[in-house]
């Protein structure tokens, strides 16, 4: 039982690093995009989302599962889109 | 950099496929979303490699895009599984809701957007941690581990207060209204942090209740979810307009935190490692913030700054005299310049003016005139908010410069203000001002500096800016629109 968590703990810390290490590098001129594309990414929470919306368990599980299904695919498709949208503006001379 | 990467890299794919996971479930469909979420992360992690460079960021973000939709397709592989009326009901509308208003926003309205995007994950999040903990509560027989009901109780909280703390900052910069006083202006009730620590407190204990017995715990998750949403409220109320890059970015960590916490809950690699990237984003961004303001975030947490003053506004405070300029002389002195350097605000973005101002700076040019844009860490209400701006008006960014300006600031004979108060406020350097310690642009070492503003009005920190007063400093009073499309018109003129 204690595994998975100290699994789970250490993919965590690792991640951070990475996060750190990869997001200092971003730009100053790239730090709108960069909320944005990273509101995209926090969209995952849908890949637990799907799960309780296929549970079919009860009323609780549509409701919540509709709920989150719909809020992170608005974050997933409303942040890439955006994003694009953005980034597409930057050009140089 | 890359040597880091793929070394961590190497270690969580080794952290992934780990055989006490697999043993739980052990099943070959169990090992292909593992990994497909493992390809997944890495795509996310490029993604926001490439976003190092405007030439490559826009690819990144694509590359993210495809790892998300693996992500996704081979979740929908999951045995527990069993019906997709539901799921295609929210992917629908999700993706309309999300596509309509990432096509529709303008780009002076990003902070809004982002604030949105953030309380909507929080949301999501927090509701998946709810649903999780009804799915363990109603499955009898079937004890959750300890660890795993920690998570459940603070995704819950962060995800709860992340949504209405973004909802709260939404309505700061939409300029919502309260009882007929603008809703950015900091609020503070009698003992109001005693309060916000003493909810904190009941959550705390709330959560130490739903790990203890969660079986007979159902109210306590209720009353942990209405607690958060009230906390995120009261956290952000105290918080000035003018501190908004900082909520932005704090509740960006925090939308990223709940991710991580429920990935925790549902012992899913993905979510850990992705809501860990968005976390450490948000941090960076609100550090760089706090640092460009030269205030800690407990300071900037603590609220209270930034009292929007609606003082006298006409052109002289206590007796002062300031200069005037109307457009027509303004283009006159620029036309006559050899280095100009544009200092953009907020203002800018309130009067969209980005397009005339980029119209301008390609006058300028055409003139022979060197004309750079000094963008503050702090310009706008969310950081990149005036880079966006100048990219939309097609602002080449090699001409976009950070305080680093200020090394040829003696050179330059205007500086162009343009709706920018606090960020040239040379109070900053005086210890003992309110400011003091702030990083500033030192316009006011340049020869001629030109201020465009609606009027003598304090800016959203509320002090008074000496810079209006000095011998070197002319006032362009008007709307930033309107005056540089005058400028625009002169320029146009003279040709």
């Amino acid at each position: 039982m204690i595994e998975l968590f100290t699994n789970n703990f250490v993919v965590f810390v690792l991640a951070m690093f990475i996060g750190f290490e990869v997001i200092s590098k971003v730009p100053a001129t790239l730090h709108t995009p960069l909320m944005s594309g990273s509101n995209a990414i926090s969209g995952i929470t849908i890949v637990g989302a799907l799960v309780i919306a296929g549970l079919h368990q009860g009323v609780w599980s549509h409701v919540f599962g509709f709920v989150a299904v719909a809020l992170a695919m608005v974050n997933v498709v409303g942040g890439y889109l955006v994003t694009d949208r953005m980034l597409k503006m930057f050009r140089r001379k | 950099m890359d040597a880091t990467l793929s070394i961590a890299g190497s270690l969580l794919a080794e952290a992934a496929s780990q055989p006490a996971a697999e043993a739980a479930r052990g099943t070959a469909a169990t090992l292909l979303i593992n990994l497909a979420y493992l390809v997944a992360a890495a795509c996310f992690i490029f993604g926001l490699k490439w976003l190092s460079s405007p030439r490559t960021a826009r690819r990144g973000n694509l590359l993210s895009s495809v790892g998300m939709l693996i992500a996704v397709v081979v979740t929908l592989l999951d045995r527990q599984i069993v019906g997709y009326t539901t799921i295609i009901a929210g992917l629908i509308v999700g993706s309309v809701v999300g596509a309509t208003l990432a096509l529709r926003v303008q780009m002076t309205a990003m902070p809004q957007m982002v604030g949105m995007l953030n309380g909507f994950g929080g949301l999501a999040s927090g509701s998946v941690a709810l649903a999780e903990f009804l799915r363990v509560y109603y499955d009898a027989g079937h004890d959750p581990r300890l660890d795993t009901l920690v998570a459940i109780a603070l995704s819950a909280l962060i995800g709860m207060l992340t949504f209405t703390g973004s909802v709260t900052a939404f309505g700061k910069l939409q300029g919502w209204k309260i009882g007929g006083k603008p809703l950015s202006n900091p609020l503070l009730l009698p003992g109001h942090h005693a309060i916000n620590i003493l909810m904190l407190l009941i959550a705390v204990l709330l959560g130490v209740l739903i790990t203890a017995n969660y079986q007979n715990a159902l109210w306590a998750v209720i009353l942990l979810s209405a607690l958060a949403l009230v906390l995120g409220v009261m956290v952000v109320t105290p918080i000035g307009g003018a501190d908004m890059p900082v909520v932005i970015s704090l509740m960006n960590s925090y939308s990223g935190l709940a991710a991580m916490t429920t990935g925790f809950a549902l012992d899913n690699y993905c979510l850990i490692i992705t809501g860990a990237l968005v976390g450490a984003s948000g941090i960076i961004l609100t550090k760089i913030m706090c640092n460009a303001m030269n205030r800690s975030l407990l300071n900037v947490v603590a609220g209270g700054f930034g009292q929007e003053i609606t003082a006298a506004g006409d052109t002289s405070a206590e007796g002062k005299t300031v200069r005037q300029m109307d457009a027509e002389e303004a283009a006159m002195v620029l036309e006559a310049s050899q280095k100009v350097f544009v200092i953009p605000g907020y203002g800018m973005a309130v009067a969209q003016a980005q397009h005339a101002v980029a119209e301008m700076a390609s006058l300028l040019a055409a003139k022979g005139v060197e004309v750079r844009f000094g963008v503050h860490p702090v310009a706008g209400r969310m950081p990149g908010h005036m880079n966006v701006l100048l990219a939309e008006a097609n602002v080449p960014y090699e001409q976009l410069a950070d305080l680093e300006l200020n090394g040829e600031m003696e050179q330059c004979d205007v500086a162009l203000v343009i709706g920018a108060n606090d960020v040239v406020n040379p109070d900053a350097r005086r210890p003992g001002s309110q400011i003091a310690g702030m990083p500033i642009f030192d316009v006011d070492k340049a020869r001629t500096v030109m201020v465009c503003k609606r009027s003598l009005n304090p800016g959203f920190a509320g002090i008074e800016n000496p810079l209006f007063f000095n011998d070197n400093t002319v006032m362009l009073f008007g709307d930033a629109k309107k005056m540089i499309t005058g400028i625009v018109a002169e320029l146009k003129a003279s040709k």
